[in-house]
């Protein structure tokens, strides 16, 4: 039990002491979640009538980034494929950490989902025995599931490799990895059955296309990582892990892939709503050229493309991926393109016009614009948190016993950080 | 698709018909609603034309309202009204009807609407889907001088409610709010 | 059907509150934890106007008739606190041999709206923010035909119809294979055997699945805490009908379960001065709704998705 306070006590004391840009970041954050009570209380008091969704724009803002953060939270498996299946040591060093972003993207993930529901007191109704859960129909029923599902293996796997190094031992293999590589198939699933519940519904013809399940993997791969590459950069500046060159430029190279097969399924998709020209164009076309003087999007949209093909070209082109400078413009410009795509791009469009042809023009009201600051300052506080207890553990100055294992022993036995 | 297993004894309250139901009338009573009013004084007929006996096709000194409105084809009054009985109406084979009995007449050429009308596909009826129901005849709705639908307004006669047409199309009601007006 | 209320646990006795924080609390302290938080975790629940009941309530489906009676006299006692009036909330079920059809003849709609608003007084839907209407009545032109793009809710002229133009109300279609069934995450709405797709509004959580869902716009969301004035209250009600809703759930057309399910005709099929609303029993040979389906060509909206709506439209002439 002690050593259990010991960790926790110890965390306590990493988390409340740090540099002079670490207290600013930290305050910033601080803010933020003020700010995000601030808006809640207001939407709580109100009702969501204070957000500017309405009947013919039921899902807007909120779903818009719980889409986006899902995919985050599945691009840990960019991470934690070629380190524990390939067996890459590089990233098998820093896995763990994508593993912590995880976990953040998945709290921000729920807490969308809880601030956009209309009555969130009565969540027990989805759970299983409490409730009456419309399993396996209902597709929001498996996501509650997987995602639940992954967020407790990405804690377990977490907590354990920590608290075990802390301890000075190594965890063990067979667990670890185990748990480890059920990740990977639990994190696909995540976003594939995110976008299965979009994909599902008929009545959404932007939606109701079989293309959509693997746009959401490309587009969750080749966005995810980009916070790991700043990160990594980051932790590097300031000493505290010795990252290697060539795992963040693999990292970047993947994502270049990644990014490809994104734009050429958008490009799939578009040859077949303009050839095709049926009437189901309208959602495309309200999102890329408006509809009469209907042109909100607009903008967006093609900013949302440019931000991708650039950082498609930063990352795919070596001089500018191994350029500090260019590699981080492209991590902000690829979180960017598809933050855009993903959020806003496919949820409004796939609504308007609304089912009986009315075209309401949503835009986020201040209220939810509030909420979301508020919900990505509580993910990156926990994503800190996080990231502050473990590079220590991780580089070894955060120990149980002070005198066992002052060199880094944060891989499983057997195995040198080289 | 009712897929939800039925559970407990609400599921099987359901299935068993509710005491306070009434079962599914086999013979519906039919009852016709009050018809509208006459112009005020109007009826009976005979009061003033029980010796007018004029056939010829002509235009009238009185009845302004009927025709100025007559668009009722080829059609003038006699062909409806009988010409010895004011106070009925007249078929094509010479068979008189009472007024609560226009439909006959109408049906006579809009036989499809009759058809329509009789099994409650034409026309509005209200009352009960398992039991009795009042139907409306057609001057509820339709003037039988001019009877292209124009509007409807509820009157009053006799302490009952009931319909009348009338010459001026209806006002609709307003429209809904748009959703940017929601919130005001 | 008033059946009288269990009291709740004074919130000064011992509770059943979470545990006290700390094992190093002594035992006094500790008891004085329990009591408060149970007192806190009650005023807090009613602050938030719910009832510790319905927290712990069970779905509809699984209820016994005397939790039934229970819940539905509950609502009895929120609609005259909330109302000042006395109100009846029953709970009839369906009744064999009966599947409900509707029939919309396009060619007599003039687009009057009284559909419209008698559904809403019937209902008790939310006057304004939000203004809720269960009826969406669609300004088509004559030449296109039924085409969605280019309908006009918002129509306003002087008197209708205007020409050249037809009218199509949408609403609730209680489609054989609803989307809106399947989507929804805790089964809070479901159809009924007599045909009739209902909710229950204490136990929907207002996610809007089922919104996203449905093909025909046909579900709406209360946005904020309705606005319905006390003295246009229907006080005839049922409880997957027409009983004021909260905030925060989805409510739609229910083929005016309180009336249908007595064998009365919805609001909007009585009040329609043109008689182009037909219902009825679909497996009644003698009904209107039969009769349409035999004389006159029948016709669905959005087919292609396969939900086979019971909502048939046609044109008399």
């Amino acid at each position: 039990m002690s050593g259990v306070l010991g960790f926790v006590r110890g965390s306590a004391r990493l988390v409340f002491t740090g540099g002079r840009s670490y207290r600013i970041w930290m305050a910033t954050l601080v803010a933020m979640i003020a700010v995000g009570v601030v808006g809640y209380s207001h939407q709580a008091r109100l009702g969501l009538i204070a957000t500017n969704m309405r009947d013919q724009v039921s899902w807007a803002f909120y779903i818009g980034n719980f889409t986006f953060l899902v995919g985050v939270a599945a691009a840990a498996v960019l991470l934690v494929i070629p380190a524990y299946v390939y067996q890459w040591k590089p990233l098998k060093e820093v896995a763990v950490l994508g593993e912590l972003l995880a976990i953040s993207a998945l709290t921000m993930c729920l807490l969308f989902i809880l601030v956009d529901m209309g009555r969130p007191d009565r969540f027990l109704h989805i759970a299983p025995l409490l409730g009456t859960p419309n399993w396996p129909r209902s597709m929001l029923t498996w996501d509650a599931l997987v995602l639940n599902l992954y967020l407790a293996v990405n804690l377990v796997v977490v907590l354990y490799l920590l608290y075990k190094t802390y301890r000075g031992k190594a965890p063990d293999k067979l667990i670890f990895l185990t748990l480890v590589l059920l990740s990977i198939p639990v994190a696909i699933s995540t976003h594939t059955v995110t976008a299965f519940l979009y994909n599902g519904m008929a009545a959404r013809p932007y939606w109701n296309a079989s293309i959509l399940a693997p746009r959401f993997i490309a587009s969750a791969f080749c966005s995810g990582p980009a916070v790991m590459i700043v990160l990594f950069k980051a932790l590097r500046r300031t000493n505290e892990l010795p990252i290697k060159d060539e795992a963040i430029w693999k990292i970047a190279e993947l994502m270049a892939y990644a990014m490809f097969l994104n734009l050429f399924l958008l490009g799939a998709e578009l040859f077949k709503e303009y050839y095709s020209a049926t009437e189901h164009l309208l959602y495309t076309q309200y999102f890329w050229q408006g509809i009469g003087e209907h042109r909100t999007l607009v903008p967006y949209a093609w900013l949302s493309l440019a931000c991708s093909v650039t950082a498609f070209f930063l990352f795919l082109v070596p001089l500018t991926r191994k350029n500090n400078v260019t590699l981080v413009l492209g991590c902000f410009l690829i979180w960017a393109g598809v933050y855009i795509e993903k959020g806003m791009g496919l949820i409004i469009p796939g609504m308007t016009p609304d089912t009986l042809g009315e075209i309401y023009e949503y835009s986020p009201s201040l209220t939810e614009w509030s909420v979301a600051v508020g919900v990505f300052g509580i993910g990156f506080m926990v994503f800190t948190v996080l990231v502050k207890i473990a590079v220590p553990i991780l580089v070894g100055t955060f120990r149980a016993d002070p005198s066992a294992g002052a060199a880094p022993s944060s891989l499983p036995a057997g195995s040198s950080a080289a | 698709m009712r897929d939800f297993a039925a559970l407990g004894l609400a599921a099987a309250l359901a299935a068993s018909p509710d005491p306070a139901a009434k079962p599914v009338a086999k013979a519906e009573s039919l009852v016709q609603a009050e018809p509208p009013p006459f112009s005020e004084g109007i009826f009976p007929c005979s009061a003033c034309h029980a010796d007018q006996k004029n056939p010829e096709h002509r235009e009238l000194a009185f009845h302004d309202e009927q025709q100025s409105v007559l668009a009722h084809g080829e059609r003038w009054c006699l062909d409806c009204h009988d010409l010895d009985d004011r106070d009925r109406l007249r078929l094509a084979s010479g068979v008189r009807v009472p007024f609560t009995e226009s439909y006959k007449l109408c049906g006579q050429c809009h036989g499809d609407k009759l058809r329509d009308w009789r099994v409650g596909v034409h026309g509005k009826r209200v009352g009960r889907w398992d039991g009795q129901k009042t139907y409306f005849l057609c001057v509820n709705c339709h003037d039988p001088h001019s009877p292209r639908f124009k509007g409807v307004v509820t009157v009053e006669v006799g302490g009952k409610k009931t319909t009348r047409y009338t010459a001026e199309r209806i006002r609709p009601e307003p429209r809904p709010k748009r959703p940017e007006e929601m919130a005001r | 059907m008033s059946a009288r209320l269990p009291v709740l646990p004074d919130a000064d006795a011992p509770g059943s509150g979470p545990d006290a924080p700390e094992a190093t609390l002594d035992p006094s302290r500790r008891n004085f934890m329990k009591t408060a938080s149970a007192g806190a975790a009650l005023a807090a629940l009613s602050a938030c106007g719910l009832d510790v009941e319905d927290v712990f309530r069970k779905h509809f489906k699984e209820l016994s008739r005397d939790e039934l009676a229970k819940v539905l006299a509950r609502v009895e006692k929120r609609n005259l606190e909330k109302f000042g009036k006395v109100t009846t909330v029953g709970a009839e079920g369906p009744r064999a041999g009966v599947q409900f059809g509707y029939g919309l003849d396009l060619s007599r709609c003039i687009g009057c709206r009284r559909c419209v608003y008698a559904c809403v007084r019937e209902n008790n839907q939310s006057r304004e923010r939000p203004q809720i209407h269960w009826i969406r009545v669609l300004e088509m032109d004559k030449e296109r035909g039924v085409d969605l793009a280019h309908a006009e809710q918002y129509y306003e002229p002087a008197t209708v119809p205007r020409d050249g133009k037809f009218y199509m109300p949408v609403q609730c279609q209680h489609c054989e294979n609803p989307p809106c069934v399947k989507a929804c995450p805790t089964q809070a709405t479901w159809k009924e055997p007599d045909g009739i797709v209902v909710i229950d509004y204490d136990w929907c959580i207002g996610c809007r699945c089922c919104m996203s869902a449905c093909p025909y716009g046909a579900r709406h969301f209360n946005w904020a805490t309705p606005n319905l004035p006390a003295e246009e209250l229907n006080p005839d009600q049922h409880y997957l009908g027409n009983r004021p809703r909260p905030k925060g759930v989805v409510e739609k057309c229910t083929f005016c379960i309180q009336r249908t399910r007595k064998g009365l005709y919805p609001a909007c099929t009585e009040i329609c001065p043109v008689g182009a609303r037909k219902f009825g029993n679909l497996l009644d040979p003698e009904s209107e709704i039969r009769k349409v389906m035999e004389m006159k060509r029948v016709f669905i909206l959005k087919e292609e998705l396969a939900t086979h709506p019971q909502f048939f439209y046609f044109y008399a002439t």
